[in-house]
Parts: C-alpha cells; structure tokens; sequence
C-alpha cells in the first residue's frame, strides 16, 4: 500500500477507475444472498406479489416451520453434516498418509504412482456415476450413508497439496528425527504433522465446503427423505405444482445451505481462496 | 502450473560424480519401509482404483448394451448406441446447447473476471474485503444459489421483472423460453465462477514487474495500448489455464442445470442428457453410458490438444 496521501484528484480517480467497478460486482454478488436471507422470513403475502421489497415487514419463521413439516429438516441437516465430517475426516487423513508415503517413504516407481492419482482429476464424477450406482446399489448402499460416503473418499486433490508442502519441509528435520530412533509414525505425528498445520487446514477447508455442496451423487443414491442431504431435501422441496407459493420455504433451505459455507468462508477465507487457486499461479 | 508437479525430482538422491555406488542390498529397513508405504498409500489407491478408474472402464462395456437400468439382463449390442446418439436429431441441439453454454460461460467468466481483477489490482483501500466477497458464490452449494436465483428470475413474482416493470419493460419468460433459460442457466453460472477467474487473474497482474509498465507509459504508450501491448501477452499464461479449467468444468457443469431447469428444456447439454437419461425416467443404462464416454473423451481430447497448443503458442513471461 502507498504510504503517500492521496490528493482529491487522484481520489476522485481512484473511485472512478476502480470503486465504481468494484462496488458494482459486490452489489451484484451480496444482492441475491441479502434476497435469499430477507425473503426467508417474508410472509406469503409478501412473497406473492408484483411490487416486492428488500425488507420483510412482518417477519416470520413461518417458512422454517412450513419446510420442516414438508421434509425432516433437522434429520437432513444433521445427515449433511454427518457426511460432511465423517467424509472430510477420513479424505484428510488419506491425503496426509499417501502425501507422507509419497515423499518420505522409500519406495520405487512412486512417482508414477502419484501421476496415476493426478490422472483422476481429470475424471469426472459424471463418468463414474453409473458403474458406481450399479456398484454400490449392489452391495446394498442405496439410502446409507456409507453408500453416500464410499465412492468420493480417495482423493487426489487432497494428496496433490500435502505432497507439495511436505515437499518444501527440510530433509534434516526428518534426518534428524531418524537418528533419534523416531520411526515413521512418531516422525508423522511428531515433526511433520506440527509444522504443517496450515495446509491441513487448507486442504482441510476445501474438502468439507465441497462435501457440503455435493450434489449429482446423493442425489442418485439416496431416494428416502430421512437419508438426504441438504443439496437433495432441497430439490424435493423445490419439486411441487405451485412453486410461487413455495419460494419462501425455498428460500429458508438456502439459507440453511448457504449460509454455514459462507460464515466459515468469512472467517477463513484466506485458505480456502488459496486452497483452491493452488497450482494455478506459478511458484 | 499444475503440470510442472508432475516432473520427478524429488525422490532422486544425489550420487558423487563419477563414482558408481555398488548396488545396495535390500536391507531389512527397506523391506521396513515397503510395507508402510503400502499401508499408508494403498487404500487411497484401492478407493481411486475403485471409485474413478474401474468406473471408465465400466462406462466404456456399458456403452456396447442394451440395457434397461436396474434390470439383471442386457445384450451386446456393438456400437449401436454411439450410432443412435450420433443420427438423432437431439443430439445435434445438445451438442449445439453445451457448445453454446461453454462458450458464453468461459467467456463470460473470464472476461468479467479480467475486468474485475483489474479493478482489484488498484492500490487502493477495501480491495480484500471486495475480492472475498465477488470470490465467495464460487463456494456456496448449487442448489441453494441456483433457488436463489429462481425466485430472482420469476416471470410473475420475481425482483428482477419487477425492477424491469418500474422502468416501462416487461419480466421475459426465463421458464418457458428455451432459449431464455438458455440464458438463465449461463448468467447465474457466470456470476457463481467469475470470482474464481478474477482471483487467477489478479495473482497474474500482480506478478507483472511495476517497472514494465512504467516502461511503457514512459515511452508515451496509452494505458489502453499498454493494457493490449504488455500486459494482456503477460498474462497468456494465466489466460490459457484458465482457459482449459474453465472450459473442463463448464462442461462438467450440472447443479445449476439440474434445479434451474429440470426438465432440461433448452438447457440439455451433454452431461445433462447423460443424467436424464439414466435417472430423468427412461433408465436407458448403456446409452447413457455411451453419451457419458462421449463426454469423457471430449475432455481427454480438449486437454491434450490444448497441452500441445500451450507449448507452442503460449508466450512466458
């Protein structure tokens, strides 16, 4: 930042060139989110009408009340959060083991085996989708939540990013961890794990909003309301013959979707946006 | 880039010029080691191997049947459902859709993001919190924002025809135009990931040297003739990666689609119709699989061609 004061000239130039351009893509990002938010706790009345405001004049929970007897709400919350730790805990430790085999283990032909995992990102979970509902559908997974966890746990993205910090940790940290007898499990826990905090974290952040947001495979693999995530409850929610009159609790499953992913993103946005723009800019 | 990762390197020990180190014998604390490698490494590979790789492999016997979904029995039945796909006049709309749909929404993207990211690299106050806050609809689920955005583009109820009302217009029909929700589905996808090609975009400008610019403007260039001239060719790199993500995950693109316009009208593209087809209620199994291995090797091909082009094309700064 320039520590020169600006003058007024130069002010009025700044706010042109790059506040009005810049105040104009946040009102177009905030304004649908401030929408969903209000309108959540908007009256039916205030829902259905020509000449809509921002504001609820007579807030309500009443939309909460009415999607909660049309779908187990807590029951499909409390699953989507359980698929979402449970799925993120194990993705992070795989990532963190294959990451520590792969760059501190010997082993040969290791770097073809991290480029057979890298090749998967370019597999697209809409390819896998038929021959993993056939499979798993056979092995009785429909409607559980092993069924749902299952097939996303390896992790490619994941092993991608531990493997390239463990890569920058300093060999005699470990060298030395070595000689003091410390076998590979206490080198882990003891010498890596502590100074790598961050990327867990990092990698952490990005596996848990993207198994929140889930969607094309529980929507397949689940067809009992009390088994669905959120993203799946929504779209039952949103399956009904007067869709005008059912925005309103629409809105409040958006906000239950919406909302939790967008509190830890402002609180820890700096390692998401960095965990998922990794490997795009050149070192 | 990503691709440098994959260059070997790090496991390769140094040897002393010259000198051939005698063969090691295998030692028991390398026999140690290929035992924990496999326990740490093998069941991300046997879940990888299960979930993403026998999947393909799957999808490409699937694609020969005729085969009902859910049903114990199906015939071969050859190429047969690549043919039909490639005869049905559908298909031409839905090649011509996600076409449509890729293009306007990379291009969109990335030139609403090369916008923004400019505006961003202003040194000016309140630049962090304006970069979180165009950065976060990439992060929020696809269905919530795409209900969001329902209730915005209704045609009796909904803001954006109200807004357009006060000023004399009228609320166009995004839910029955096809080509309106063509629209539609384009608009909020651009708006969800534009944030993503600013945020890219802003780490190149950012790691363009000051003093090339101020070269330029001392050579009495135009700050547009500057933009065109310097900075858009330094940026080729970041343009071109962009590029290949943007375009692989728009053709991946489904949540938006799938609760904006479920029955697809207008706004079938490929991978849509791989998904209607097995799970929209025809349960067509095998020719589902073979429009999704369609899907895939657009993508192989897409990322290698463009491989090849990057080497030659694209200029480093």
């Amino acid at each position: 930042m320039s520590t020169r004061a600006l003058s007024p000239r130069k002010l009025a130039d700044a706010a042109l060139s790059a506040y009005v351009p810049l105040v104009l893509a946040v009102l177009v990002v905030v304004f649908p989110l401030l929408w969903m938010v209000f309108s959540s706790f908007k009256p039916l009345p205030e829902i259905i009408t020509q000449t809509p405001a921002l504001f609820p004049s007579d807030p309500t929970w009443a939309n909460y009340a009415t999607a909660t007897e049309r779908l187990p709400f807590g029951r499909v919350f409390a699953n989507s959060v359980l698929v979402t730790v449970i799925g993120s805990a194990i993705k992070v430790a795989l990532a963190v083991l294959t990451a520590y085999g792969l760059v501190f283990v010997r082993f040969p032909f290791k770097n073809v085996i991290f480029a057979g995992l890298l090749v998967t990102l370019m597999v697209p979970p809409q390819v896998s989708l038929l021959p993993n509902y056939t499979l798993i559908t056979s092995l009785g997974g429909a409607d559980t939540y092993w069924g749902i966890i299952l097939p996303g746990l390896g992790t490619a993205f994941g092993t991608f990013l531990m493997r390239q910090h463990f890569r920058t940790l300093p060999p005699s940290l470990l060298e030395a961890a070595e000689l003091d007898g410390a076998g590979h499990w206490r080198r882990l826990t003891r010498v890596v794990l502590p100074v790598s905090g961050p990327t867990v974290a990092t990698v952490a952040l990005v596996t848990i909003v993207n198994e929140w947001n889930d969607y094309l495979w529980p929507l397949v693999i689940v067809s009992r309301p009390d088994m669905m995530t959120l993203p799946v409850g929504l779209t039952l929610l949103a399956n009904v013959d007067n869709r005008a009159a059912a925005y309103g609790q629409l809105m409040a499953g958006s906000v239950a979707v919406i909302v939790p992913v967008l509190i830890v993103f402002i609180a820890l946005q700096r390692h998401i946006i960095a965990g998922l723009t990794q490997g795009a800019v050149k070192d | 880039m990503t691709a440098t990762t994959t260059r070997p390197g790090g496991s390769v020990r140094e040897r002393p010029p010259g000198r051939r180190r005698p063969r090691r014998r295998f030692t028991g604390r390398d026999r140690h080691d290929f035992w924990v490698f496999l326990a740490l490494v093998l069941p991300n590979v046997a879940l990888i191997i299960a979930f993403a790789y026998r999947p393909v492999l799957a999808n490409l016997q699937y694609s020969l049947l005729n085969w009902t979904l859910g049903s114990p029995t199906a015939t071969f039945i050859g190429l047969d459902n690549y043919v039909r796909f490639l005869t049905s006049p559908s298909s031409a709309t839905i090649l011509w859709t996600t076409l449509v749909f890729t293009v306007v929404t990379v291009g969109g993207s990335m030139v609403l993001g090369l916008l923004i990211a400019l505006a961003l690299n202003r040194r000016v106050p309140g630049t962090g919190v304006a970069r979180a806050a165009v950065f976060s609809p990439f992060v929020l689920s696809g269905v919530g924002v795409g209900l969001v955005w329902l209730f915005v583009f209704d045609p009796t109820i909904g803001v954006l025809g109200s807004v357009l009302r006060t000023f004399g217009g009228t609320a166009p029909d995004f839910f029955n135009n096809p080509t309106l929700s063509l629209v539609m589905i384009c608009v909020v996808y651009v708006w969800k990931n534009m944030g993503y090609a600013a945020v890219i975009y802003l780490a190149g400008l950012q790691s363009i040297p000051r003093d090339l610019l101020e070269a330029s403007a001392l050579d009495g260039a135009s700050p547009t003739r500057t933009f065109f001239k310097v900075v858009l060719p330094l940026l080729s790199p970041t343009t071109f990666f962009l590029l290949v993500t943007s375009v692989l995950n728009s053709l991946q693109a489904f949540d938006l689609i799938r609760i904006m316009t479920p029955l697809g009208r207008g706004t079938t593209t490929l991978i849509y119709e791989a998904y209607l087809q097995a799970f929209g209620g025809y349960n067509r199994g095998g020719y589902s699989a073979a429009v999704s291995t369609i899907l895939f090797a657009l993508l192989v091909v897409f990322t290698l061609v463009q491989l090849r082009w990057m080497e030659k094309r694209v200029h480093y700064a």
